[in-house]
């Protein structure tokens, strides 16, 4: 590797690991994604900065011109890092789910509980409006969650 | 009964449930319709849960589920409210229900019997044989209808659902999950109608990935169940 190539690496290298480190300090990146970010510039900045290094891992795998090698690397650092986010990704569409899931139950049960009516009357009123509320189901024994009749 | 922009159908299927189905409580899944869906079901007389945005026939279906769980019903019904499915049937599948102790849920299937009056589009129908097909080979029990949203459960399949429900298309894997939890269950024959109103959430662009989707799933779950069934066996501990 030409000098100037080396010397550019190394820049970009530690400019990803500044860039990085700033922005956990800002809180901008949380730790769990900066780790990834920061070993990947840290393995291209050991590449770069150790040119021995660099050759015998592109004898290693058959590649000739070396810089290739620093690009290969690179380039599988950033599919990891998208595979990660996909992986994120997942987990947290899985947990807007569970989330928007309770919420909804939690807001029609909310709806349905008037503080001023006690139960009892509820249920009475239920049972005026609709010939099942407010009774024990015939077959489970399973009482009706007690709250005023939908929509009154 | 998960319901997504079926403002013209829902409340007709909702007083058809209290009117021909056995006794029981009407919990609507307004899955973040942009119409009337969830006034025309309160109107109806339903419970009415309002998801915050359009989670999907999974995570409503899911939602039914939890609701049932956290307040102790033995039994759920899970029926469509496009007017597809005939509340009156539930008779029939609860009679299946309590005729085998050990049943979890039964479902009811278009193809058991010769069906009558409903249309399956061609492409659709060859989608439905092919996971058929393969339900029947990987669980070694007849299946021929693995889409059908149309069920029954008992308490125990509702704890399970409760937990954990495949999203999407989930009702092909919901049958692996079912097999690979030790639960039972059964189709018993219905005749579906065609919707009453609204549209199919099924596009022809999305049945392409529907079929992959679910492939997908299945090969996963199959793997998965390999996994658990070689695995150490979790026993309570005293």
């Amino acid at each position: 590797m030409h000098a100037r190539m080396q010397i550019a690496s190394i820049l970009f290298a530690v400019a990803v690991l500044v860039l990085v480190f700033e922005l956990v300090r800002r809180r901008k990146l949380s730790e769990r994604y900066a780790l990834l970010w920061m070993s990947a510039a840290l393995a291209l900045l050991l590449l770069a900065a150790w040119q021995r290094l660099l050759y015998l891992v592109s004898r290693a795998v058959g590649i000739y011109y070396p810089p290739t090698t620093f690009l290969v690397i690179a380039f599988g650092f950033a599919l990891m890092l998208l595979l990660n986010f996909s992986i994120a990704s997942s987990r947290l569409s899985a947990e807007t789910r569970t989330l928007a899931q309770r919420v909804a139950l939690l807001e029609m049960e909310l709806a349905h509980a008037d503080p001023d009516a006690p139960l009892e009357r509820d249920r009475a009123r239920d049972a005026e409006l609709h010939p099942l509320a407010g009774a024990r189901s015939p077959r489970t024994g399973a009482q009706r969650p007690a709250a005023n009749p939908p929509g009154a | 009964m998960p319901a997504y922009n079926e403002e013209g159908s829902v409340a007709a299927v909702v007083r058809r449930v209290y009117e021909s189905a056995p006794p029981c409580d009407v919990l609507v899944i307004d899955d973040g319709s942009s119409d009337e869906t969830a006034v025309r079901a309160r109107e109806a007389g339903a419970w009415v849960v309002s998801m915050p945005f359009n989670l999907g026939i999974g995570g409503a279906v899911q939602t039914g589920f939890l609701f049932a769980r956290d307040h102790g019903y033995q039994l759920v019904a899970q029926i469509d409210g496009d007017g597809q499915h005939d509340p009156a049937i539930l008779m029939r599948l609860l009679s299946k229900l309590s005729s085998d102790e050990s049943l979890d849920m039964v479902y009811g299937s278009r193809f058991l019997e010769a069906e009558r009056g409903y249309r399956v589009p061609l492409s659709r129908r060859v989608g439905i044989k092919l996971f058929a097909f393969s339900l029947t080979r990987i669980l070694g029990q007849r299946i021929t209808d693995p889409t059908s949203g149309f069920r029954l459960c008992n308490r125990r399949a509702i704890e399970l659902f409760a937990a954990e429900y495949p999203q999407d298309y989930p009702e092909v894997e919901a049958l692996l999950m079912l097999r690979s939890g030790g639960f039972r269950f059964a189709e018993v024959a219905v005749q579906m109608s065609n919707r009453a109103g609204g549209r199919s959430s099924i596009t022809r662009l999305r049945s392409g990935y529907y079929m992959v989707k679910v492939s997908l799933a299945l090969l996963a779950g199959l793997l998965r169940e390999r996994v658990k069934l070689t695995g150490p066996t979790l026993e309570p501990q005293v």
